[in-house]
């Protein structure tokens, strides 16, 4: 893994990463993916790497509003970095240009 | 007191309050937490509810089972009102906004919640040193680290402020930090507790549950958190895999060459001990071959990433949280998550987000998923011969603060807990004996896994092999 490729995933996950952080995260994934790759090795055909089904599936529940207006509206806005009364505030999406 | 069951008997006897048990418990937490770090938080509020459950048993009739007793939960479980930080800096100042199913059962039952431990950040360690809050300190040797990421709630249990505390395992977090502090640790079927309410690391392997000092302790809590949960769809029933017999003597299988490397000589040593000491009590032990187990922690460092890149991504400085200056929505994200998240944290989304990506995803995930399919069907063929697998917990005995720099040895900390997770399967751990470390000595626990929805017969076995010679 070289260090474009970790700047690439920072970007990828939304991780800024300093220019100390690049070097040490080169070093570290590298080694740690060469690691996991001892398994790359198995044979299975394609079928067997498609995603397991859990020993209960597609359980649904009654599509039903549970709460009561407003019961946890307060607590939930309360842990908004930004609001305004009842609106969360966010920076534009869009550059300044 | 340091059990559940002798502390209802008192409280039955009312020779010694609920009251009484939560102000002990605070002045052993005010005692030696400034040195041990293992909460952080205590609850004042404790004392009220304290009270409500002394004036019940002197009313008397019947209570329920864990009326007044004093429970310490893990930082990344959501209690409504608490602040719940998983240890990172990203969460500070998070206050719960509803309960999970297991406090709300554990409420229900009438446990008393006096603090929240300490734990790796995210729960992402072996030794609570990745906590953004400080180390934990093992209260059987200060200068060695509790175990991870449920150190907290380890040391909180080893340091006598609670009979019981909640941790959560999503490669051995409750286990080897049970065995780091000489307590019984218990790891449930995946699907046998809800998951609602726990701060997600690993969806697919996660599970919370009790660590204790008996294992009849162990299955009390346990069985007051367990069940189908319409909020957890995961979660299973009683007849979703089939019952057990129990047996007077189990035959226990060795995977002898999954321990040849990298197991310390005293741990094997005592261990050998723990495997005469079954053959005295009438069991069978026999070598097995797990081939595909050696895999397991390879397997483990693609999938468990994986799902951490997914379920971190939440974070985002936006809806909660902590939240940096950006000039734009996107560098408000990659701020506050630079900001926020501490270094291991950070590795291991990367490292998620690579074995996730395109081009990638087949040869690393894919696999990985193969592997974990394998490793069941490999099981599934072991269990047709023996009733239960045995192992040592942990490779080593509790290391010194700071002594494991290198990040793989690190890792291979959870090399006999991981394969666990990955099959879901349930698993106990309970000391096997000690260790001796610079004229201290230090508890090992020995590992017992069942097939799944066999977590009655390890608590039967358990209480035979563990309560019953304390």
């Amino acid at each position: 893994m070289k260090r474009e490729d970790v700047a690439h995933l920072a970007t990828l996950a939304r991780i800024e990463l300093s220019e100390a952080e690049l070097t040490r995260l080169e070093e570290e994934l590298s080694s740690i993916v060469s690691y996991v790759s001892a398994i790359t090795d198995i044979a299975g055909d394609e079928a067997d790497t498609a995603p397991q089904l859990g020993a209960r599936f597609n359980v649904f529940r009654a599509d039903e509003v549970t709460n009561q207006a407003d019961e946890y509206t307060e607590d939930l806005l309360a842990e908004l970095p930004q609001r305004e009364g009842r609106y969360m505030k966010v920076k534009k999406i869009l550059g300044g240009e | 007191m340091k059990t559940i069951s002798e502390l209802r008997a008192a409280f039955l006897a009312l020779t010694y309050t609920p009251t009484q048990a939560v102000e002990d418990s605070l002045k052993i937490i005010a005692k030696k937490n400034g040195e041990l770090n293992a909460f952080l938080d205590v609850y004042d509020d404790a004392k009220e509810a304290a009270a409500v459950a002394t004036s019940l048993y002197a009313k008397g009739g019947d209570l329920p089972p864990l009326l007044g007793i004093p429970v310490a939960i893990k930082h990344n479980i959501m209690n409504k009102g608490k602040r719940v930080t998983a240890a990172s800096k990203i969460l500070e100042n998070y206050t719960a906004t509803y309960d999970a199913t297991i406090i709300r059962r554990l409420r229900d039952a009438g446990a008393i919640f006096v603090g929240a431990t300490n734990m790796d950040e995210f729960a992402m360690g072996s030794s609570t040193e990745n906590s953004a809050f400080g180390v934990t300190k093992n209260p059987l040797d200060i200068t060695r680290v509790p175990g991870g990421s449920s150190g907290g709630s380890a040391a909180a249990v080893a340091m006598g402020a609670v009979p019981v505390a909640i941790g959560t395992d999503t490669g051995g977090s409750i286990r080897q930090p049970a065995s780091y502090c000489g307590l019984v640790g218990y790891k449930p079927t995946y699907g046998a507790v809800s998951r609602y309410g726990l701060i997600a690391m690993g969806s697919s392997l996660d599970q919370a549950g009790p660590m204790t000092n008996t294992v009849a302790d162990a299955e009390l809590v346990h069985n007051v958190m367990a069940g189908l949960d319409s909020f957890d769809a995961t979660t299973i029933a009683p007849d979703t895999y089939p019952v057990l017999s129990e047996k007077t003597t189990y035959t226990f299988g060795v995977p002898r060459d999954f321990m040849k490397k990298g197991v310390d000589p005293d741990v094997l040593q005592t261990f050998e001990k723990h495997i005469e000491l079954l053959r005295a009590q009438g069991h069978i032990v026999v070598d097995i071959d797990l081939p595909l187990f050696e895999k397991g922690l390879a397997a483990y460092y693609i999938v468990m990433p994986a799902e951490v890149s997914s379920n971190l991504a939440r974070y985002d400085g936006i809806r909660y949280g902590y939240s940096a200056e950006g000039e734009n929505l996107l560098e408000v994200y990659q701020k506050s998550r630079a900001q926020g998240f501490g270094a291991e944290v950070k590795r291991r989304i990367l490292l998620g987000t690579h074995v996730l990506s395109s081009g990638y995803y087949d040869a690393y995930y894919g696999k990985a998923e193969l592997v974990r399919r394998k490793m069941r069907s490999e099981l599934k063929d072991v269990f047709k011969t023996i009733d239960i697998i045995l192992t040592p917990t942990a490779p080593t005995p509790a290391f010194k603060i700071g002594e494991q720099k290198d990040l793989l040895s690190m890792y291979s900390q959870d090399v006999f807990t991981v394969p666990v997770n990955l099959t879901g399967v349930p698993a106990i751990t309970f000391p096997m004996g000690t260790v001796n470390r610079e004229g201290i000595d230090l508890p090992v626990g020995v590992q017992y896994i069942a097939p799944l929805g066999g977590d009655a017969r390890l608590f039967s076995i358990g209480k035979k092999i563990y309560d019953e010679r304390l």
